[in-house]
């Protein structure tokens, strides 16, 4: 890593824990944020993003295990933790009655502002994220992209050190998805404020300076992108077949495995497949209706990884 | 502390704020307790027998403190109502990831309601001479403390319930089968004289029972035939004030238990 590690993690996970009920959603993870990197928490629905986030914005305890951010404990001294650091909730937090003003001077009266400060301190917020002349408009008038910078201007006002998001990308356009991550890294550039994410999006979890990888309430990897796609090394072919099923044998006898089928699709990964692409096609000139060439993407680090994928489900 | 009534008063100004921008609010919890009382009073005044058994006293009359006391109920419901919308929306969610006490989140929402319930039932207050019952400076400073203690016990009553809800149709269940009835067995709609005594048994234990009698005992500081047979100033306002502390205490301790795990 080319962080220096000479500041202490912004957060740090042992062994965390959590039930609900008889139903385990994180299973003992641990990992840690440096100082200053946007840090990506990966997994599909249900893998236990979700709990991780709100035992790390204090909304939930663990059942076992340690978490702390900003070195405090999160279940032991929760008003410490709130605030240092920003929520962006993937339900927009925002009274939709209220005006974007209003919004960041009620949740300046909850982190402490007033009078002079706060109202300085909300300006320049406000054209931070561009909405200054938008200031007066009630929250419900706004598009979703500007609802959202919206939202970002209320987790920052009180200048957090840490600033945790929800799915910040749910239900933006490429557009304001794009603002976004131009902003994300603005902050960081300016202020130093680490950003601690969760996406089911490959692309939003591309652009992270480490990942986290969740599935089933495990941790399953965690390193740069870059290094992650390293590892799977070489090409990966996706053939699609009318009978995957009864192809994909064959193919693993013919070719050498390992050869796997997810979601109806034949998956083959290793150094140099694209040498394979002919002789697949001579081999088996019914079966196949089409064949996919391209570099390991992060979906394939999370087909390895996992062995499962939730593409389609989490394209819904 | 001073950090801990700038967040309430936020959390306050807010609850008035949306009120104001919502008129059909305005209208629902005024409208629908005047339109019983034009409606009672008129279609009750002549089988309507007073409490004291004198004739004097017109059904109107009786049950405009009533009124009042739905007026108020009515505005805890709406308030508190908005918890349950606050918690699918959002907005509930950046409130407790916000570095204030529990305290300041239930106080900033009891006190809202309290504040509104208040401007509504003093805007209503006024109209009591048109109800045949006169009004004078001293009536009204001890009607509208009167009507701060109920409000603010309703208030927080609600928010009890409001507080573990997810979805506004069971609120609307629990508000016809518990607070509907707290209000129809308080005294506001026909007395405890005359009712039969398991009746009379469910009223005494009904809180708001008091409220109401501190009410009239309030409006009527000469007595007569509208404070007959209730219970005491004293006991009544003692009652209200220890309701009032009660549900607040137990809307703060709901509140303040960490990690819903939904």
């Amino acid at each position: 890593m080319a962080f220096p590690m000479t500041t202490p993690p912004v957060v740090q996970v042992e062994g965390l824990l959590h039930d609900y009920g008889p139903r385990r959603a994180l299973a003992g993870i641990d990992f840690f944020v440096n100082a200053g990197e946007i840090f990506g928490l990966l997994g599909p629905n249900g893998g236990g993003k979700t709990t991780l986030f709100r035992i790390l914005s204090t909304l939930l305890r663990p059942t076992a295990g340690h978490a702390s951010v900003l070195g405090f404990d999160v279940a032991r001294r929760p008003r410490e933790v709130r605030a240092g650091i920003g929520v962006v909730f993937q339900a927009p937090a925002l009274d939709r009655k209220l005006t974007v003003r209003e919004n960041l001077e009620t949740q300046g009266h909850l982190y402490g502002l007033g009078g002079r400060g706060l109202r300085q301190a909300a300006d320049a917020m406000l054209s931070r994220v561009g909405l200054s002349d938008r200031a007066g408009d009630r929250v419900e008038t706004l598009s979703g992209g500007l609802m959202r910078r919206a939202e970002i201007a209320k987790g920052l006002l009180h200048r957090p050190r840490l600033l945790l998001l929800d799915e910040p990308s749910t239900g933006l356009d490429p557009g304001a998805r794009n603002d976004l991550w131009e902003q994300l890294r603005e902050l960081r550039a300016r202020d130093g404020v680490t950003v601690l994410l969760t996406t089911h999006l490959m692309e939003e979890a591309e652009r992270c300076d480490r990942l986290a990888i969740l599935s089933r309430g495990a941790l399953v990897a965690c390193e740069t992108p870059r290094a992650l796609k390293a590892e799977i090394g070489g090409d990966v072919l996706a053939i699609a077949s009318s009978d995957p099923e009864r192809l994909r044998p064959e193919i693993e006898r013919r070719f050498g495995g390992p050869v796997s089928v997810v979601d109806g699709v034949i998956r083959i990964e290793r150094p140099r497949a694209h040498e394979l692409v002919p002789a697949i096609i001579e081999a088996f000139p019914e079966q196949i209706e089409s064949v996919t060439i391209g570099h390991p993407t992060l979906l394939d680090v999370f087909i390895r990884k996992t062995g499962h994928r939730f593409w389609g489900e989490a394209a819904r | 502390m001073r950090r801990f009534l700038s967040a309430t008063g936020a959390l306050l100004k807010r609850e008035v704020v949306r009120f104001l921008r919502e008129r059909n609010r305005v209208f629902g919890a005024l409208a629908q307790p005047v339109i019983f009382w034009a409606l009672f009073g008129a279609g009750l005044r002549s089988s309507f027998r007073p409490p004291g058994g004198g004739a004097r006293l017109a059904y109107g009359e009786y049950f405009f403190p009533g009124t009042i006391i739905l007026i108020l109920l009515f505005t805890a419901i709406f308030s508190t109502i908005s918890l349950i919308e606050d918690r699918r929306e959002g907005f509930l969610q950046g409130v407790l990831v916000a570095p204030i006490p529990r305290a300041s989140l239930v106080l900033g929402k009891v006190l809202g309601g309290t504040t509104l319930a208040l401007a509504q039932g003093t805007l209503i207050l006024l109209c009591a001479p048109l109800a045949g019952i006169p009004l004078s400076a001293g009536i009204l400073a001890g009607s509208l403390a009167v009507m701060v203690a109920v409000a603010f016990g309703l208030t927080s009553l609600s928010f009890c319930i409001a507080w573990r809800m997810d979805s506004t149709q069971g609120f609307h269940a629990i508000m016809t089968v518990l607070l509907m009835p707290l209000w129809l067995l308080s005294g506001s709609f026909f007395p405890a004289a005359g009712a039969p005594a398991w009746l009379r048994l469910l009223m005494a234990a009904d809180p708001l029972t008091y409220g109401l009698a501190l009410f009239r005992r309030v409006l009527y500081p000469a007595g007569g035939g509208a404070t007959a047979g209730l219970p005491g100033l004293i006991a009544s306002a003692g009652i209200t004030i220890a309701f009032g502390a009660l549900a607040f205490g137990t809307a703060l301790a709901l509140a303040s238990r960490p990690g819903r795990s939904s």
